[in-house]
């Protein structure tokens, strides 16, 4: 299609012949940066959501706010009464709390992904989607990195496990995972805040100019003077790419040494060499879930049905399936090779797991990571199907969930000596304080969603301006201009 | 302040002689202040003994044998349990070659339990309840622990403390058999020995020197441990 520089993209005529606007409306249809329409519009259709207040808002945040309290009474209890309270033992030294640690890092690795490895390989869909995936990360670390805090015996000395001078003249101990733990976490959420925020920039200069009152001070804080001029959107561009390359080696850190909490120990079980990987990828495979969740959510409660699109939902179920994938041959790996071994501790936990008391957990997780993607995401219509991806990524968490509740307080429980074996059943505070956790993400997005463009409108547009349609013979061929050419 | 002479603490277990009768069990909760938690506690899993027995069937009814073994804190020159935790609270004496636990640093991670191939180490799920007459009786030279932190058994470290400084002030050397930890001191067959492998005239290192009955407990996993055992229903005169 012939285009002239003077027609604004919003205002580009549609083709005389026919057939040619019929796959332009088609083509309308389907992709969203095909799909150009007034930058006011686009503004207020992200803008306008953030206003909505309706009892349905109020009921949710309340309820919400409820569980957070709660997780913090229980909490208060726990200090107070001592982790007795918990359905600890000996030998499970480690269960729920550590399951939520190690699920909600994984959760976080799933942003990251998708804004900056989807950024660094220029794959164009990304774009509405990438604040919904990096805020999700940001409240799933904060989430993660409290469990720490209330696992430990004495809460309120869980600051000596920091490397600051005290009085105390003793540092922590390097030989420590835990430490290597606390030093990439700490890290990535570093970067992933800063990496959200300099995203976060135009929009918030975007919303300072459009609005009045608390809302127009407040961004104009955040905005930092954000002007719009060539400049500013140069050093941004600069700072996002070094941001993208940086962050992924640390998000590949991250679940890896979570993953060394257990690998670098004596536990049958545990000791495997594969857990690095296998980490990372069962982090991005329940992250990913959980952003679709994210996205289904807010475009229903926000009406973002302009910027979220079947191609979106499409595109994150292939990635699903890619990742079940590579779970499952990660798992198998983890699988196999102890049991050729045949040791009789791994025998006792393989027996465990197949046909033991843990065999319903076991086949539960197999069905929701493996046989459940396997046989549902080869599909186009059960990936751009809203209700059947939805369930499908609900299961994927319930599956991911299982996977390190067996891998932590279902192995815990054997080891060398049958004297010392124990079963896990989780109480109730801990089982609330993982309620109250899971509220804590939903409160914080909530929240977020009606203060913060939950859409980055300049991505979008950005895409909008370099994405055209060029004529080939019979059809219209989507086609796409490199900035800096 | 003089140097102390270099250590290496060990205790050995004569399996043959071992009647299971748990007087050592009993003599270490009262020497080293060791919580007694209640009968559900006791059923959810939280028992607390510093060293326990651990009783085997062997064979077929009616042709059974009872097998105890007493295992407590194996003492590790390379302690599994030590590098992982992040606080130092568990690090070595490398002089005395004994595995401390600091409880005054101690956070309660707990993962120094779970990289325990032994299982030796206890976590206080709540603070300790000393009732009535019990609290009377609390060793003075022994810390209470509080709730959120993890203890396990110390060879007696107070006893072995006082002993090498009643050596030191008297200025001679310390004698083999001096230092008793309370489990040795209640054993009514000697089946448990505690003595200095450094000293090559002790009764520990007799014991152990050339002796085919002795052998280690998962010792193929490679942490050193510092306890001895001595098999048992293997006499010279059956080989």
């Amino acid at each position: 299609m012939e285009t002239t520089h003077d027609v604004p993209i919003w205002r580009r005529p549609p083709p005389e012949d026919t057939e040619l606007s019929h796959q332009l409306e088609h083509e309308r249809r389907q992709h969203l940066l095909l799909d150009p329409r007034y930058p006011l519009d686009i503004d207020g259709g992200v803008l306008k959501p953030m206003y909505r207040h309706t009892w349905r808002f109020w009921l949710v945040t309340a309820l919400l706010a409820g569980l957070v309290l709660l997780f913090g009474a229980i909490w208060t209890t726990q200090m107070i009464l001592g982790l007795g309270i918990t359905g600890l033992n000996r030998p499970v030294m480690w269960a729920l709390y550590i399951v939520n640690f190690v699920y909600f890092i994984g959760i976080g690795h799933a942003g990251t992904f998708i804004s900056a490895a989807l950024r660094v390989l220029k794959i164009e869909w990304r774009r509405p989607i990438s604040r919904a995936a990096e805020t999700l990360t940001v409240f799933a670390l904060i989430a993660a990195a409290m469990f720490p805090v209330v696992h430990v015996g004495r809460a309120w000395k869980a600051y000596w496990l920091l490397p600051i001078p005290t009085q105390r003249e003793i540092w922590p101990s390097y030989h420590s995972p835990l430490i290597w733990d606390f030093t990439a976490i700490f890290t990535y959420l570093t970067c992933s805040i800063l990496f959200a925020y300099i995203g976060l920039l135009p929009d918030l200069a975007m919303a300072r100019d459009h609005t009045i009152g608390w809302r127009h001070r407040l961004y104009e804080v955040l905005a930092l003077g954000w002007r719009g001029t060539e400049r500013e959107w140069a050093n941004q561009e600069t700072a996002l790419n070094v941001f993208s390359y940086a962050i992924i080696p640390v998000m590949f850190s991250v679940h890896t040494i979570v993953s060394w909490d257990f690998a670098m120990a004596v536990q049958p079980g545990w000791h495997s060499t594969v857990f690095g990987p296998y980490f990372v990828i069962g982090a991005l495979f329940s992250g990913a879930g959980a952003v679709i969740m994210a996205l289904v959510l807010i475009r229903k409660a926000m009406h973002l049905e302009y910027f979220l699109r079947d191609e979106h939902f499409d595109g994150m179920g292939k990635f699903l399936l890619l990742l079940s994938l590579t779970w499952a041959y990660f798992y198998f790996n983890d699988y196999l090779v102890p049991w050729y071994g045949q040791e009789p501790v791994e025998k006792v936990l393989h027996q465990l797991l197949a046909t033991g008391s843990a065999a319903p957990l076991w086949f539960l997780m197999i069905f929701c990571n493996v046989v459940l993607p396997w046989t549902t995401l080869w599909s186009r219509r059960v990936r751009t199907s809203i209700p059947a991806i939805f369930t499908i990524s609900v299961l994927i968490q319930v599956g991911m969930y299982l996977e390190r509740y067996i891998i932590i307080p279902v192995t815990l429980g054997r080891n060398e000596f049958p004297y010392s074996w124990g079963v896990y059943l989780p109480n109730w505070p801990e089982s609330l304080i993982t309620v109250g956790a899971f509220a804590l993400i939903g409160l914080l997005y909530v929240l977020f969603s009606r203060i913060f463009p939950m859409i980055p409108v300049w991505e979008v547009y950005e895409g909008q301006v370099l994405q055209g349609l060029r004529r080939i013979g019979r059809a219209l061929v989507p086609t796409k201009a490199e900035p800096g050419d | 302040m003089p140097e102390l002479p270099e250590r290496k603490w060990t205790m050995v277990v004569n399996l043959d002689t071992c009647t299971g009768c748990n007087a050592c069990v009993v003599a270490c909760h009262a020497e080293n202040n060791v919580p007694i938690v209640s009968e559900e506690e006791v059923v959810r899993g939280r028992a607390m003994h510093w060293i326990r027995i651990e009783r085997y069937w062997e064979g077929e009814w009616p042709d059974v044998k009872a097998r105890y073994i007493p295992v407590m804190c194996q003492q590790c020159e390379r302690a599994p349990c030590e590098p992982v935790c992040p606080v130092y609270a568990t690090l070595h004496s490398q002089r005395e070659n004994l595995n401390l636990q600091v409880y005054n640093r101690c956070v309660g991670t707990r993962y120094c339990q779970n990289n325990d191939p032994y299982k030796v180490r206890f976590f206080n799920f709540f603070d300790p309840n000393f009732e009535g007459l019990l609290k009377e009786q609390l060793n003075p030279d022994v810390t209470v622990r509080s709730a959120g932190v993890m203890e396990k058994c110390t060879f007696c470290v107070q006893r072995i403390r006082r002993s090498e400084e009643q050596a030191l002030v008297a200025d001679r050397p310390l004698r083999d058999g001096e230092v008793v930890p309370a489990c040795v001191q209640a054993c009514p067959t000697s089946a448990l020995v505690f003595g200095d492998l450094k000293d090559p005239e002790s009764e520990a290192t007799r014991l152990v020197r050339g002796n085919q009955r002795k052998f280690r407990l998962l010792e193929e996993l490679g942490a050193e441990p510092q306890v001895y055992y001595l098999q048992s229903g293997h006499s010279a005169v059956n080989e």
